[in-house]
């Protein structure tokens, strides 16, 4: 019998292949959003190259927040609690200034439980991919709504959501994150693109992606169902990304088409759906957001993106390697530093 | 703090080796502390009483999934905002068992502030020692009150970091199972984030787990771990810091006291020897959990005075859930409740008077 032999398997430019890539099998309901960006998260970790042992993943409470244990297993993983992320990811980055921090959080637990530390998180500039998984429902627990469902939006059992949504995005560029961007799980591309500029982005990233309930809000009168997000979404921009190691550039049309050099050499190109938008300007961010509100669309696209702004870690001015691993020689001063400090005090 | 961190922890290339981080409440900054201690640095915070209150749910977090972190309690009057600017020792019990579940955790209990400079090393040694939250409870009295003190030791145990693998180590052994008691003493093996080595990598969650840190909610593998983490407490009880026991002549009265108690004690028993001829022997508690010679000391005497600043008598409390019911009733509670520090002259009057004089 003929044996064809397989081909070897196609790897990224560390020498890996997507199966490094890979997590545990999942648990949330088929069809649920989270596991298309749980997806698209290793497409764009395996096609950045990034070495899955530098990945911290950390995430709070939720169905969002399950999602670390079906990727990437090889990376470190912290599931803390509920909302409260950003403080246990800060103190992580802290201690080892060199991980790829990604945290993985929902739209109960960042907006309502964990607002107070994810506004915080934002001021610091800390180099961290935030991303909400936001279907506008406490999937865990019967499908309540959230704090970032729509005005009007209504559930299974026919209640009608009457406070206004908080807009996580417009939140966090008013508060200083300097990536801040939406999308929707069920755009392969758009999605894919943006994680990889935001691996190359060394600042706060701020991804909400709008990522359907199937279970308890993908129905008619929900905004947030797949059929709404496809009929209402309204793209800024169209996306591509060249990374820093690939040598082929293409071509493009500065009239058209912004290019955002990243951190890491790497460009994002962002090319214009409508006219005139800047994505370097905060107001204007902030403006297009509340009209995009008032008109009711699904408004994806990266919306503001400031690749100047200093980073948590070089406030504190650390040194380069990680604080966790500093030699003894290094953190604990000579017995004549204490004599000096005693004698100052006598 | 930050001015002895800036001239004694920045680096040659001028960097600093050490982040302080504002915190926006006790949350966060307990929440930093953990995901620092975590990622494998020594990672502390400061408060008191009502941040130790916000802190209960990050504190049974790092109990359950065994993470390093120092906490120091600079107790004050409560319960609530209470007395904000008076001392006390209100926090013993509540801290001990901080959080929901079965949570229980190790104190270390400073009388002064040379004893403050060593148990702030001892603290780090230990949390990393055992991957749990070590509590140094200090109080309003010593933490905000100038003291005279002898100049402070230098630190000659060396910085202990605990049961960590490197790749080296991960290269021999091939892989590890995070919360397997491989020597017999309730502590694991752990792994920092970025160890360059594909079976480095584990799941770290406050949700059920069983030894390779996997979601489990088995009632073997439930049961088994919570076991193991009742073993490590048990082993930590020989490895915190001893208590201070100074002996009278004869005496078949026994004071136990900790903290800032400790100075009205002392002087307390010159007078009951002065004024009523009551011979004591002392001991001087600094850590939670007991170590035996506490267990031994009141075994010896008849009747034991447990002098402490709150009302519910918390040490005496922890100490009955200890000792052997035959013990339980020798032990008699002098409270000192005023939210000033203890003076001799309350404890000399109260002990003289249960002793009948």
């Amino acid at each position: 019998m003929a044996i064809t032999p397989s081909a070897e398997p196609k790897t990224n430019h560390i020498g890996l292949s997507v199966l490094d890539y890979k997590g545990g099998k999942t648990t949330l309901c088929a069809g649920c959003g989270h596991n298309a960006i749980s997806e698209r998260i290793i497409e764009a970790m395996y096609e950045m190259g990034v070495k899955p042992e530098r990945v911290a993943k950390l995430s709070g409470i939720g169905c969002s927040s399950k999602s670390p244990a079906y990727f990437m297993n090889r990376s470190h993983s912290f599931n803390s609690v509920h909302g409260r992320m950003p403080s246990v990811a800060s103190g992580a980055l802290l201690a080892n200034r060199n991980l790829i921090a990604l945290g993985v959080s929902g739209d109960g637990d960042t907006v309502s439980i964990g607002i107070g530390q994810f506004v915080h998180l934002m001021r610091r500039n800390l180099p961290l991919i935030y991303i909400i998984e936001d279907n506008g429902v406490y999937g865990l627990t019967k499908g309540q709504f959230s704090a970032t469902a729509d005005l009007g939006s209504k559930l299974k059992s026919g209640v009608i959501n009457d406070l206004p949504p908080i807009d996580t995005c417009g939140l966090a560029i008013e508060l200083g994150a300097t990536f801040v961007a939406r999308s929707f799980s069920g755009d392969k591309r758009q999605l894919s693109t943006m994680l990889k500029a935001a691996i190359a982005h060394h600042g706060t990233v701020m991804l909400d992606v709008v990522s359907p309930c199937v279970t308890f809000n993908d129905h008619e009168g929900s905004t947030k169902s797949y059929k709404y997000v496809k009929d209402h979404d309204e793209a800024l921009q169209e996306l591509s990304f060249v990374a820093h190691f690939e040598e082929i550039d293409v071509e493009y049309d500065p009239g058209t088409t912004a290019n955002v050099t990243m951190h890491d050499g790497s460009s994002l190109r962002l090319r214009k759906l409508e006219e005139d938008y800047d994505p370097t300007n905060r107001i204007a961010a902030m403006t297009r957001l509340s009209e995009a509100h008032d008109k009711g669309e699904v408004l994806t696209g990266v919306f503001y993106v400031n690749t100047k702004a200093p980073s948590f870690l070089e406030m504190l001015n650390l040194v380069d390697e990680p604080l966790a691993t500093l030699p003894e020689s290094m953190t604990r001063p000579g017995r004549e530093a204490l004599e000096a400090a005693m004698e100052e005090l006598r | 703090m930050i001015e002895y961190m800036k001239e004694y922890r920045i680096g040659p290339d001028g960097k600093a080796t050490f982040a302080i981080v504002q915190a926006e409440d006790e949350l966060a900054a307990i929440g930093m502390v953990i995901g620092a201690g975590w990622a494998g640095a020594r990672s502390m915070t400061a408060t008191a009483g009502p941040g130790i209150s916000l802190m209960s749910e990050f504190a049974g977090l790092a109990y359950y999934a065994e993470i390093p972190g120092v906490i120091w309690d600079i107790q004050r009057v409560g319960p609530s905002t209470g007395l904000p600017t008076r001392t006390s020792q209100g926090d013993i019990l509540a801290t001990a068992f901080l959080s929901h579940g079965d949570t229980k955790h190790i104190m270390l209990i400073p009388s002064s502030v040379a004893e403050c400079f060593n148990m702030a090393s001892d603290a780090f040694n230990l949390a990393e020692q055992f991957q749990t939250l070590v509590f140094v409870m200090s109080d309003l009295d010593l933490g905000m009150n100038n003291w005279m003190s002898d100049p402070f030791e230098y630190p000659t145990t060396p910085i202990k970091r605990g049961k960590v693998l490197a790749k080296e180590e991960l290269d021999k052994l091939g892989g590890f199972a995070r919360y397997k008691d491989l020597d017999g003493d309730g502590v694991g093996y752990r792994t920092l984030p970025g160890t360059d080595h594909p079976a480095a990598a584990y799941f770290t969650r406050g949700s059920g787990h069983n030894d390779k840190s996997n979601y489990s909610e088995r009632p073997d593998d439930y049961e088994n771990n919570m076991e193991r983490l009742n073993r490590k407490f048990e082993t930590a009880r020989s490895f915190v810091p001893r208590p201070e026991i100074l002996k009278g002549a004869n005496a078949k009265i026994g004071i136990i006291a900790y903290g800032t108690s400790h100075w009205g004690v002392i002087e307390s028993r010159d007078q009951l020897r002065a004024e009523y001829a009551i011979e004591t022997d002392y001991l001087r508690l600094r850590a939670y959990p007991f170590t035996r010679e506490v267990h031994e000391f009141i075994e010896q005497h008849d009747r034991i005075y447990v002098v402490e600043q709150n009302r519910d008598a918390q040490m005496l409390s922890l100490l009955k859930l200890d000792l052997k019911p035959e013990l339980i009733t020798r032990l008699r509670s002098i409270s000192h409740l005023d939210g000033l520090p203890l003076d001799a002259r309350s404890v000399t009057d109260e002990l003289s008077t249960m002793e009948g004089k």
